[in-house]
C-alpha cells in the first residue's frame, strides 16, 4: 500500500498554511508607524508620565482613572514630579491629544485594539475643531 | 521528587535565564528577536518534511485498523459506519471526529478494583475535556496572533478577538489589572489547561509511572510561553506597536529591531516559541500529524473484501495449480483425475477416445 501521493498533498497543504503569513505579505514593506503630536502635544513635550510608560500602559492609567473618578469621585492625580492633572480623558488627554485619528487610531489599527473609550467619548468636541 | 520533571523544569527555567539576560542585560535583541526565530522556523520546517518524508516512505505491512464497532456482515445486521469503517468515505468521516473531536479519547476508561476483587471500568471523560480545552484554546491563541503579522489586521481575525474577549472581566489590583486591554479567556483556559495536563502527570500514579521527561518538557514549555504572554498583557506591559514593528519586518524579511526597545519579558516569551518550533519535529509534538498517519485511525476495516498487498512481500517461486496441471495433464487424464483445462492440442486423440467411448 502506498500512501505516499496524499501524504506529500497533504504536507504541501500543512507547509502552505503555516508559511500564509509570509507568502501573504510577500513583497510588502512593512513601515513602522509613528503617532503624530498635535501642536499642543509637541508643545508640551511631556505627557502625564514619561513617553515609554504612555506608550505601554496608558491604557492601565486611564483604567486606574475611571476607577478612581467614578467609583471613588477622586479627580486629582499626582505624576511622579509632583504635577497635578485633572483625570479625564475628554478634558486632559484628549485636549492635547485631539487628533484621534493621527494619534489615537493609528496605533490601535495597528495593534489591533478596539478601546470601548470611544464608545462614551466620541462626541468630542475638541475633535471637530 | 521526581527527576524526569525536574530535569525539564530546570531545562525550561534555564531558557527563561537565557532569553531574559540575553535580551536585558546583554543586549542581544537581535539574536533573540530575529536570528533565532529564524533559525526555528528553518527547523520547524525542514524537520516537519523529513520527517513526514521518512514517514511517506514507510510501509504500512498489515492492515490493522482497530474497531469499537459492528462490522459490516450480513444484511440483517446493522454496521457500525463510523467505528468500523469499510469505505473511503467512513474512513474520513472518522478521521475527522478523530482528529476535530479526539473521539477516541472521549471513549477513555480507567480501570479499577472494587471490594477487594471486583474489576470495574469507569468513563473517565477528564483527560478528553483537558485535551480538548488545551488544543482550541492553543489554536485560538495561534490564531489571534496573526494581527502581529498581517497589515492591516483581517476583519476574520478582528471577529475572533472579540469572541475570545467576549467577557468583560475587570479587575483593578495595585499590582496588576484586568480590563483594559480586554480580557482574553482564550489565554487562561490555556493556562488552566496545560497545569490540568501537568498535574494528572503528578498525581495520577499509572500516568506518572509512564511520563518522561519528554512529556513533561514541552508542557512547561507552553506553560512558559502561556504565563509570559499573559503577563505581558496584563502585568509588565510592553509597547505593542513596538512589537508588531518587529513582527512586521520579521514576516517581511526586512527584520529590525525596534530602536524604542522591547521589555525583556517578549523576547522571553518569542525565545519559548522558538524553542517549541524547534524542538516540534524532533519531538512527541508530531503527532500532529502522525494522527492522519496512524494505520489503526485511517484504514477502512475491508480485509475480508479487499486483499491488503505486505510491500515487505519478496517474490516467492511459486509452482501455481494451473502450472501443475499443464505439467501433470496427460497423466492425470490417463489416471482417471478431473482436470479444470482439456487438451485441445490433440483433436484426434480425443475424438479417438471419444468415439472409442461411444462405442463401448
Amino acid at each position: 500500500m502506498n500512501n505516499k501521493n496524499k501524504i506529500i498533498t497533504g504536507l504541501i497543504i500543512f507547509i502552505g498554511i503555516i508559511t500564509f503569513p509570509f507568502w501573504y505579505n510577500m513583497g510588502k514593506a512593512a513601515p513602522g508607524i509613528e503617532p503624530e503630536l498635535s501642536a499642543k502635544a509637541r508643545a508640551a513635550k511631556k505627557c502625564v508620565r514619561s513617553a515609554s510608560y504612555m506608550k505601554a500602559e496608558h491604557m492601565q492609567l486611564l483604567d486606574a482613572w475611571r476607577e478612581s473618578v467614578v467609583r471613588k469621585g477622586e479627580r486629582i492625580y499626582v505624576n511622579e514630579e509632583g504635577k497635578q492633572f485633572n483625570m479625564s480623558l475628554s478634558n486632559t488627554c484628549l485636549d492635547c491629544h485631539s487628533n484621534k485619528a493621527q494619534f489615537c487610531d493609528r496605533c490601535h489599527d495597528y495593534a489591533s485594539a478596539r478601546p470601548y473609550c470611544w464608545d462614551c467619548h466620541i462626541d468630542n468636541p475638541k475633535e471637530k475643531e | 521528587m521526581n527527576q524526569k520533571y525536574i530535569y525539564s523544569l530546570i531545562a525550561v527555567l534555564a531558557l527563561f535565564l537565557i532569553a531574559y539576560v540575553g535580551s536585558e542585560a546583554a543586549g542581544l535583541q537581535i539574536l533573540f528577536g530575529i536570528i533565532l526565530p529564524y533559525l526555528a522556523i528553518i527547523a520547524f520546517l525542514g524537520g516537519f518534511i523529513v520527517r513526514i518524508l521518512d514517514w511517506a516512505g514507510s510501509s504500512v505491512p498489515f492492515a490493522i485498523p482497530t474497531t469499537c464497532g459492528q462490522q459490516k456482515s450480513l444484511p440483517w445486521i446493522k454496521p457500525n459506519a463510523i467505528d468500523n469503517p469499510t469505505s473511503t468515505g467512513a474512513v474520513v468521516l472518522r478521521m475527522f471526529f478523530e482528529i476535530v473531536f479526539f473521539r477516541s479519547l472521549f471513549r477513555n476508561t480507567r480501570m479499577g478494583i472494587s471490594n477487594g476483587s471486583r474489576v470495574f471500568y469507569k468513563w473517565e471523560i477528564f483527560l478528553w475535556i483537558g485535551s480538548l480545552a488545551f488544543h482550541y484554546s492553543f489554536l485560538t491563541v495561534i490564531l489571534r496572533h496573526l494581527r502581529f503579522f498581517i497589515e492591516p489586521v483581517p476583519s476574520a481575525i478582528i471577529l475572533l478577538e472579540n469572541i475570545d474577549s467576549f467577557f468583560k472581566l475587570e479587575f483593578i489590583t495595585h499590582i496588576f489589572q484586568i480590563g483594559l486591554p480586554g480580557f482574553y479567556l482564550s489565554g487562561l483556559i490555556l493556562l488552566a489547561a496545560v497545569t490540568y495536563l501537568f498535574l494528572r502527570r503528578i498525581f495520577i500514579p499509572q500516568v506518572k509511572y509512564i511520563s518522561l521527561a519528554a512529556d513533561f518538557f514541552p508542557l512547561f514549555l507552553i506553560f512558559g510561553i502561556a504565563f509570559s504572554g499573559i503577563l505581558m498583557r496584563y502585568v509588565i506591559k510592553v509597547d505593542i506597536t513596538a512589537v508588531k514593528e518587529l513582527t512586521m519586518g520579521f514576516i517581511t524579511f526586512h527584520p529590525v529591531v525596534p530602536k524604542e526597545g522591547i521589555s525583556g519579558i517578549f523576547y522571553v516569551h518569542l525565545f519559548f516559541v522558538a524553542i517549541l518550533l524547534a524542538y516540534f519535529p524532533f519531538s512527541k509534538l508530531m503527532h500532529m500529524a502522525g494522527v492522519f498517519l496512524s494505520p489503526t485511525r485511517n484504514m477502512a476495516n475491508n480485509t475480508r473484501a479487499v486483499r491488503h498487498i505486505n510491500p515487505w512481500n519478496y517474490p516467492v517461486p511459486v509452482h501455481t495449480y494451473e502450472e501443475y496441471e499443464d505439467e501433470f495433464r496427460e497423466k492425470m487424464i490417463d489416471a482417471g483425475l478431473p482436470v479444470d483445462k482439456m487438451p485441445d492440442e490433440k483433436p484426434e486423440e480425443i475424438t479417438a477416445d471419444q468415439k472409442k467411448e461411444g462405442k463401448e
